[in-house]
């Protein structure tokens, strides 16, 4: 067995592997299959949010006039932003920089805090307003409104921000945890892959909500 | 190592791209086109999606074939899902929806 | 019986002498001993998904509800369901046979994720546990298909629980499926072409692929249903504007693959144990190959097929109809080409063999009815009878769980480094077959005559007809505890065995039995095809 020599030479590979680029090539195409099913679990969501709205437009369309165009707009601004520092990170552990590696994960870690925050503040506004379904509706909405489906607008926004909340707080521990590892020199040029499979995840979770920004809050011409 | 660096400026340049991009969609919904809102709202998320898909996930530099098949498998399967789901609901006839 | 043979045995260190402590098992990343490990797990969970079936046959045996009240029947069969689903049939060969063999196959040491493959080990157990929870405090009555209204809103049992059970034993199976397509994909010996391949690894990429695009899709359905029954809201509440058939939609799409996820893996093993003991390649290795990937892509366009007479449209279900009936096509091909590989082929009727021969027929017969239901017309009036549940145990017992059984006998001396008594493997094989044909065939007819399922009472003139499949049942349940004992026993007692008893091409059979941690002492290079008997170091006369 030639294992020992390999070890000092490729700092990380695991004993199951034959080589560095085979360990490498399997958690970057194990990721990518793993997002692929994250595909699927918001898919369902896309599923349902399609069937009714293209039932009720109307009543969707007068939904998206009360979400809070700037607030989404910002947060669209924050995840786009946290994915360019996700993808200069790997760039620089790619250059030997892993202190700026690990500070630029950092940052974006802190971008997806300040989305969720400010996804807080949303949820905080649509509850005082009165757009929480459930026993504390009370949304003010004119008469002979379809507000049964207002209500299914609104149960749906919740339930794919917050699944993509979720998602978001699993992406903010897991950078948190791969810049602490970067800080304390795991990684190099030679052995980084951990940091481009978290940008992946990451990246995905702003790929969501790519699609969401216009899908819940861009429906109608009209803001209320 | 085989993995290709990419150069900050592609990202520098597709991270303006995204920005001009949202700025765009964000205009564009103020602006009542009807049926076309939607369509340009999801056709500039889409494009988006790719930048990053492409350059900051770094699929355009992807050596291996299967994870350009996973990707695009992945999102073909969500349009299956969602495709073949409303050929029932778009023929429902009038009556449509339960509940209506 | 060579004592060499004993004396090596031995002394040499395998994957399961090597340690003994209880943490060594626990916290083992060796995908053989995970493989053992969801063996023990699954084999517990298949006995209380039977006890369950028990139950089902004793209300059924008189025409009266006598036995248990309505509801509790409702626990009972969703018991089964959901057990025998999710917690035995979804991960049976992949779990077991599949982490065992599948890097082995292929000349690999390991999986490519040997520690989430032991992580997918503990969220099988904590969804089995949360699981057998739900049993013991009262049960789910839902039916395993969970639908609403009457899962969200009118049953008092212990839905969520049961969903969040089922859930994380999904993410159980996820964590398999792309395993394996890693492995598969980047870890190959030098020389393990595609076409190189065993069938048994075509099979299990096959169902990998759909575990993964599948299974998240039924977890968002149950998870809206918990969410809906928690805070009342209504996507699928019809008070509310939502639409219950949502639900099916989004279960059944999964729901229909998950089928396949169940037969693929016994197919997987047919093709194996059919070559071997025929000792021939299996006709037409790659539209075998083929026929795999296109029962799972074609497996996903065919879900509606459980909704026909749910509310759907017409026009959605010609389409859906029509599907279905090309999603039997590449069944067949197997079918022929697992005949064609037995056609002057030099055969042993071995353990193994019967069950696979025995999957061959079965499968068949469920297949075909199958097709009947596929039609529309059909459907409309045997739907929710009878006549389905014989069809799909036909598939899932008469085939998934033989194909099982005839895994776990073929490759048994791999694993074990013993051999059962082969007098007793027979016995149980021809009782299983001999029980579940009384069982299951009699529920044709009941279903054609229109008896409904999920129901605890039924007019008089069906009772002999459910006295037959009862006792049917009762000789079923012989014949699964037979092997239970004499595998059991063949641990300490059977005959050691060598490292290629069946003389079959494999690569895990060119490794010692049971094989060592690393599996390999050299990274093989293959340079031969699958089922190539020439390629074997002994010379063996061979069927063309």
């Amino acid at each position: 067995m030639h294992d020992s020599a390999h070890v000092v030479e490729q700092p990380g590979l695991r004993h199951h592997f034959a080589d560095m680029e085979q360990q490498r090539a399997s958690a970057t195409l194990g990721m990518w299959v793993f997002l692929v099913t994250e595909i699927m679990f918001f898919g369902g969501l896309f599923l349902a949010y399609l069937v009714y709205r293209s039932a009720h437009f109307g009543a969707f369309a007068i939904g998206s006039e009360h979400m809070d165009f700037w607030l989404g707009t910002i947060n669209t601004v924050i995840l786009l932003c946290s994915s360019l520092l996700v993808a200069l990170s790997v760039h620089a552990v790619q250059v030997g920089k892993t202190k700026l590696c690990a500070v630029l994960l950092l940052i974006a870690a802190l971008c997806g805090v300040g989305f969720l925050g400010v996804k807080g503040v949303e949820y905080y506004g649509h509850y005082q307003e009165g757009a929480v379904p459930g026993p504390y509706w009370h949304l003010d909405l004119p008469q002979g409104t379809d507000v049964q489906n207002v209500q299914m607008f609104f149960y749906i926004y919740f339930v794919m921000t917050g699944l993509h909340a979720i998602h978001v707080t699993i992406g903010i521990g897991l950078l948190a945890v791969i810049a602490w590892f970067a800080w304390k020199g795991r990684y190099s040029p030679a052995y980084h892959n951990p940091v481009h499979v978290s940008g992946l995840y990451w990246h995905f979770v702003d790929v969501v909500w790519i699609f969401l920004y216009p899908l819940l809050y861009l429906i109608s011409a009209k803001k209320a | 190592m085989s993995e290709h660096i990419v150069p900050r400026k592609t990202y520098y340049i597709v991270w303006a791209l995204l920005m001009a991009l949202m700025i765009i969609t964000a205009a564009l919904s103020r602006v009542p086109l009807g049926e076309w809102n939607t369509v340009i709202a999801l056709a500039i998320a889409t494009v988006k999606a790719l930048l990053v898909l492409l350059f900051f996930m770094h699929l355009k530099y992807e050596n291996y074939r299967i994870t350009w098949v996973a990707v695009i498998g992945g999102f073909f399967w969500l349009f299956l899902l969602l495709g073949l789901t409303m050929t029932d609901y778009l023929t429902r006839g009038p009556s449509g929806l339960a509940g209506h | 019986m060579s004592s060499t043979v004993t004396t090596a045995a031995v002394e040499r260190t395998n994957y399961l002498n090597v340690d003994y402590s209880l943490k060594s098992w626990l916290l083992t990343t060796d995908h053989k001993r995970i493989a053992i490990l969801y063996m023990l797990s699954i084999t517990a969970m298949f006995f209380i998904g039977g006890a369950a079936a028990t139950l089902i046959r004793l209300e059924l045996l008189t025409p009266a509800g006598d036995l248990m009240s309505s509801d509790t029947y409702n626990k009972m069969f969703s018991i089964h369901g959901i057990v025998m689903v999710f917690f035995f049939l979804i991960p049976s060969i992949p779990a077991t046979l599949g982490n065992f063999l599948v890097p082995m196959m292929i000349g690999a040491k390991d999986l490519a994720f040997p520690k989430i493959n032991l992580a997918s080990w503990y969220m099988y157990i904590t969804g089995a546990g949360l699981m057998l929870y739900v049993i013991a405090t009262g049960g789910v009555d839902t039916g395993w298909t969970f639908y609403p209204p009457f899962s969200s809103t009118y049953s008092n049992t212990h839905v969520i629980a049961a969903i969040i059970a089922i859930f994380i034993a999904g993410f159980s199976s996820i964590f398999t499926g792309f395993n394996f397509i890693v492995t598969i994909h980047r870890m190959r010996a030098p020389g393990m072409t595609w076409n190189r391949l065993p069938l048994f690894i075509w099979g299990h990429y096959a169902t990998s692929v759909i575990m993964v695009l599948g299974t998240p899709v039924v977890a968002i359905a149950l998870s809206l249903i918990a969410l809906e029954r928690a805070f009342h809201l209504g996507i699928f509440d019809p008070r509310m504007g939502g639409d219950p058939v949502l639900f099916q939609h989004l279960f059944w799409f999964y729901s229909h693959p998950a089928v396949y996820i169940m037969i693929l893996p016994s197919m997987a093993v047919v093709s194996e144990v059919v070559s071997t003991f025929s000792r021939k390649r299996v006709f037409g290795y790659y539209a075998v190959a083929l026929a795999s990937v296109m029962i799972a892509v074609i497996g996903f366009l065919v879900w509606a097929h459980h909704m026909f007479v749910a509310g759907i449209s017409p026009y959605a279900a010609l389409v859906f109809s029509l599907l279905s009936y090309f999603v039997a096509v590449p069944s067949a091909i197997k079918v022929f080409n697992w005949t064609a590989t037995m056609f002057k082929g030099s055969i042993t009727l071995s353990t193994p063999m019967l069950y696979s021969m025995g999957f061959i027929g079965l499968f068949t017969m469920g297949g075909m009815t199958g097709l009947f239901v596929a039609s529309l017309g059909v459907d409309v009036h045997v739907h929710d009878t009878y006549f389905i549940i014989a069809h799909f145990h036909y598939i899932m017992v008469g085939g998934a769980v033989m194909g099982y059984l005839s895994g776990i006998h073929f490759w048994w001396p791999k694993m074990t480094g013993r051999m059962y008594p082969e007098v007793w493997g027979k016995i149980a094989a021809g009782t299983i077959f001999l029980g579940f044909n009384l069982t299951f065939f009699p529920q044709f007819v009941l279903g054609y005559l229109g008896m409904p399922r999920r129901y605890h009472a039924y007019p008089e003139e069906f009772q002999v007809l459910n006295v037959m499949s009862t006792a049917g049942a009762s000789i079923l349940a012989v014949g699964y505890v037979l092997p239970l004992i004499y595998l059991m026993w063949s641990l300490r007692y059977g005959k050691v065995a060598e490292d290629n008893p069946y003389r079959a091409t494999g690569l895990e059979w060119r490794t010692p039995s049971p094989p060592p941690t690393e599996n390999f002492a050299e990274t093989p290079i293959v340079t031969w095809d699958a089922y190539d008997y020439s390629s074997l170091p002994e010379e063996v006369p061979v069927a063309r």
